[in-house]
């Protein structure tokens, strides 16, 4: 039975295939329903093929003002989390401290945490301090859950760094501020990138906290939450087919530029 | 923090041996601590201080919440609520164990059978990550609504029969039933569960199999004894990475299911932002929390993952 | 699979080709039973994946593998009675050294394996250590684990692939005394794989030396030293000297050379090419097998010896003997071991000196081959 005995050495190949269906079929659906032209005002059955909604992405009252207010607070999320986390990586990596066990933990907790007891606890101590909700409020939660992820992802690069180069670059007569600039940097440069990276999609993507926390303002996950309700326009489908594609590209990008870079080197 | 900057740091650092230690060098770690340090202890520990002392407040909005260290609250909550939360431990479990049943072909096929289409199958199974997860959840309302192909297959190969048997659907309907929950929620976490499969499977040394199968083990022995118990921790983290926000998660249940799933999650949002009865929100909120913990101390104990290379 | 009658491992016609690169040749090759059998070259050379073929870990692409009269060619690792050491170990890290040891008896489904495993434990000296974990352990210690694990099965081959490569030369020469005890106390036939050839030469009983997927001469180490059957053989085992020579003629046992103006003599046994008059031969000679005399006692050398005269360009010393490079119209580089028994303080680069040996030390090749190759072995040990 060579049929029996193929199938049972590919097992795996196939089970894996089958999950690999599953992630993507949801994705498969959002594009597909982008060229729906549907009747009510749901957009979960189809109906006739169109292209209004790739002609008119904005057609959508503030679709795109939620679209725009999201990459804002992901783009300064990103920094803030970046900064603070790189910060700290190199600190529990490189320097002997006291309390460093805390300081893990510290960092450790808000992953293992659910978002909503997060959300919960942060919207009460807005609450108890009178703090106005909205963009700054929403900011602040952001940076507080994403700075754990960069740190963890700067540590794992700067850990497997060999701190003998920054002893041969200080042989060589680098200060510890050219060391740091010069070797140190842009070693640890593709954790910080990963790091960088993760804090955006976890920032953009975020709904659970920002729900909590965002007072009368309306980001782009809360826009789709609340269209879930009232009714979805095609546009949000094209919108999630455009981030699919371009996230697809950048890291192809990202992949073939570090292939070349390998090679140079 | 200010406690610790005046205190001597347990030993200086290598360089710093050949010359003399300068003052302001050894509260350099402090300094690049601070920052992000301070951020968490305000808006992460401070928060979780506040949530405690709201949960034992009693009063109403109107006249304003006062700790008068009323626990009953505890109980209350968990007296109305027990139903939401066995639902959210009953389905974030099942969505853990088929995360881990689906997830670990692909981490294994991803490590050790893409070859050359690694790096492809890795970006497809992180890309979805960049598409919002609410547009794709909304996505299965469309894949399984009614009498749609999924449905229909499902209803032919009389699976929905045994669901249906076992309370997890509703006649032929998926949607608003607790497998639609915990598909959705299968789905969400599903990457979560993947990545640190992979990680470590990649991590296993190929001639580790070798030596397996040198020794009499057949594939499925070394798969056993082998391949498996090496990629403990990655199984511990992932089914971590999946349980705890599947737990917490109350936007599956609430998109795909009905009232009769709503999970732990649910409650704490309505009574948060609707009902706005914070001492029950903050009460339930901490049940969950405490819960999650005792589980995830139990299950790494148990699973003895600190023994592991 | 732990029946004594045992018998040889009989490789016929077995080669293996990936797309186009071929990395054995088709390959005959039989082991003794009971031997210690060394396949030695350099990285590249095959070998690595002719002892993959035996152990089941590599399909070969033709021919078949014998263990006794069973072909085991079809057969799966997990169901040939050999047992590898591999490189740099593939200890199974989550588990400690007695359950290391136990791993084959406990899939072979035998049930109380203490005993056993003690013994060979004791066997490899490491009784104490059983319950460490493998990364607990020395290089040294985790080498031993690596034999005790695949010996315990009671394999009809052992098969050992480059087993005392990560170890520092120290620890090296005390395991290949220790693996040489343990192969004669159980008596199994063990195939090791190495790029050493001193390794090689120390402990099998034979040695094959593969170059480029082919076996190029098999025998014992002193046969294979004193009569290489060709330049790669004479280079990649130890030093050699090589003069271009032409056959003059032939007076009972021995060859008479022409080389240059001087003429050498060469036992017609130990030429392995055809030697008529007025062909080419390769004369080659050990550095070790050379005297030197200074020019001005030439006069003291016996009749009947090889000798050729040169000027010394360059001497080394290195304690037990010393290194003279000699420079002469017939090879620019000749290399001279002497043992520092009496030196002569005049043998100082630029001395002129005659150089000659015993003519039943002199070996004859082929001329159509190249001269430096295998010589280029040790910049190569270095990047393994």
């Amino acid at each position: 039975m060579p049929f029996v005995r193929w199938l049972r050495r590919n097992l795996v190949v196939i089970a894996g295939l089958v999950t690999l269906g599953y992630l993507l079929l949801p994705n498969v659906v959002v594009t597909v329903f982008s060229f729906n032209k549907p009747k009510g005002r749901f957009n979960y059955e189809w109906q006739a093929f169109s292209l209004d909604a790739w002609k008119n992405p904005c057609g959508v009252a503030d679709m795109c003002g939620s679209l725009s207010l999201s990459l804002q607070i992901a783009l300064w999320a990103t920094i803030g989390a970046t900064v603070l986390g790189t910060m700290i990586a190199f600190a529990l990596v490189r320097y002997r401290f006291r309390a460093r066990g805390a300081v893990n933990s510290l960092i450790f907790l808000p992953m293992a945490m659910p978002e909503v007891v997060m959300a919960a606890s942060l919207l009460t101590l807005f609450l108890n301090m009178g703090a106005q909700l909205g963009f700054w409020t929403i900011l602040i939660a952001h940076i507080m859950f994403c700075l754990s992820f960069v740190v963890t992802a700067v540590k794992a690069r700067v850990m497997s760094m060999d701190p003998r180069l920054e002893q041969a670059a200080q042989d060589l007569y680098a200060g510890p501020v050219q060391t740091f600039v010069r070797v140190t940097l842009p070693i640890a440069a593709p954790g910080i990138a990963a790091g960088a990276l993760l804090a955006f999609a976890l920032s953009f993507d975020d709904f659970i906290i920002t729900n909590f926390n965002a007072g009368s303002t309306v980001t782009f996950p809360m826009f789709v939450w609340g269209s879930a309700q009232r009714g979805t326009p095609v546009q949000i489908n094209v919108i999630g087919t455009t981030m699919f594609i371009v996230a697809v590209l950048f890291v192809l990008a990202a992949m073939l530029l570090g292939k070349r870079k390998n090679k140079a080197v | 923090m200010t406690t610790t900057v005046t205190e001597e740091p347990a030993a200086p650092p290598v360089a710093k041996t050949a010359r003399p230690p300068r003052k302001r060098g050894r509260l350099v770690p402090y300094w690049l601590l601070l920052p992000g340090l301070l951020w968490l202890v305000v808006f992460f520990a401070l928060p979780m201080v506040y949530q405690a002392s709201t949960s034992i407040q009693t009063g109403s909005l109107e006249d304003g919440f006062k700790v008068t260290w009323h626990f009953a609250t505890y109980w209350q909550a968990l007296a109305d609520y027990w139903p939401q939360f066995l639902r959210s431990v009953l389905y974030a479990g099942a969505a853990t164990i088929l995360c881990l049943a689906l997830g670990y072909p692909l981490a294994y096929l991803i490590a050790f059978r893409a070859g050359r289409w690694r790096n492809l199958v890795l970006i497809l199974v992180i890309a979805p990550f960049f598409t919002s997860f609410l547009i794709r959840t909304l996505a299965w309302k469309t894949i399984l609504s009614d009498g749609g192909p999924v449905v229909s297959a499902l209803n032919a190969l009389h699976v929905l029969d045994v669901t249906s048997w076992l309370g997890m659907t509703d006649g032929n309907r998926v949607l608003a039933t607790p497998l639609a929950v915990i598909c959705g929620l299968t789905y969400n976490f599903l990457p979560f569960m993947i990545l640190p499969l992979y990680t470590s499977l990649e991590r296993i040394d190929g001639r580790l199999h070798e030596a397996a199968g040198d020794l009499y083990a057949t594939p499925a022995t070394t798969f056993r004894k082998v391949t498996f118990p090496l990629s403990m921790p990655g199984v511990v983290s992932g089914t971590l990475l999946t349980f705890i926000p599947a737990a917490g998660d109350y936007v599956n249940a609430d998109l795909l299911g009905s009232t009769d799933t709503r999970m732990v999650g649910n409650v704490i949002q309505t009574q948060f932002l609707r009902i706005l009865d914070y001492p029950t929100a903050a009460a339930l909120s901490f049940i969950l929390m405490a819960a999650i913990l005792i589980m995830v101390t139990v299950y790494i104990r148990r699973s003895g993952t600190e023994d592991l290379v | 699979m732990t029946t004594d009658h045992g018998g040889d491992v009989r490789l016929t016609g077995i080669s293996k080709t990936y797309g186009s690169f071929t990395a054995v040749q088709p390959l005959d090759l039989t082991v003794p039973e009971g031997s210690f059998f060394a396949l030695l070259g350099a990285s590249g050379c095959g070998k690595t994946t002719t002892l993959r073929m035996i152990a089941g870990l590599e399909e070969p692409s033709s021919g078949t593998v014998m263990l006794g009269d069973q072909d085991v060619t079809a057969l799966p690792p997990y169901k040939r009675p050999v047992n590898t050491v591999f490189q740099s170990y593939a200890l199974f890290p989550h588990l400690d050294i007695f359950e290391n040891v136990a791993f084959g008896l406990r899939r072979r489904g035998v049930k109380s394996v203490k005993k056993q495993v003690g013994e060979m434990l004791d066997l490899v000296q490491l009784g104490e250590q059983a319950r460490k974990k493998p990364h607990q352990l020395s290089g040294g210690q985790q080498q031993r684990v690596a034999v005790a694990r695949a010996l315990i099965n009671h394999p009809k081959v052992l098969l050992l692939d480059e087993p005392l490569g990560a170890l520092d030369l120290k620890l090296r020469r005390q395991m290949q005394l220790e693996l040489k005890r343990i192969q004669t106390e159980v008596g199994i036939t063990f195939i090791h794989v190495t790029h050493d050839q001193e390794e090689a030469m120390t402990m099998a009983d034979t040695v094959a030396v593969m170059n480029a997927g082919r076996v190029e001469q098999l025998g014992a180490p002193a046969d294979l030293y004193e009569n290489p059957a060709s330049t790669f053989v004479a280079n990649f085992l130890g030093t050699s000297n090589f003069i271009e020579a032409e056959v003059a003629g032939r007076s009972g046992d021995d060859l008479t050379l022409k080389a240059g103006g001087g003429k050498l003599v060469l036992p017609v046994s130990r030429c392995t090419a055809s030697a008529a008059t007025g062909e080419k031969v390769l004369v080659g000679i050990r550095p070790e097998k050379i005297s030197l005399t200074h020019a001005d006692d030439a006069g003291t050398i016996p009749d009947g010896r090889n000798r050729i005269t040169g000027r010394v360009a360059d001497s080394s010393f290195i304690g037990v003997s010393t290194q003279y490079v000699i420079e002469s119209p017939l090879c620019d580089a000749f290399e001279v071991y002497a043992q520092n028994i009496e030196r002569d303080s005049r043998l100082a680069p630029g001395a002129e000196v005659v150089l000659h040996w015993n003519p039943a030390h002199t070996f004859g090749l082929d001329a159509a081959q190249d001269i430096e190759a295998g010589a280029a072995k040790v910049e190569e040990d270095a990047a393994a």
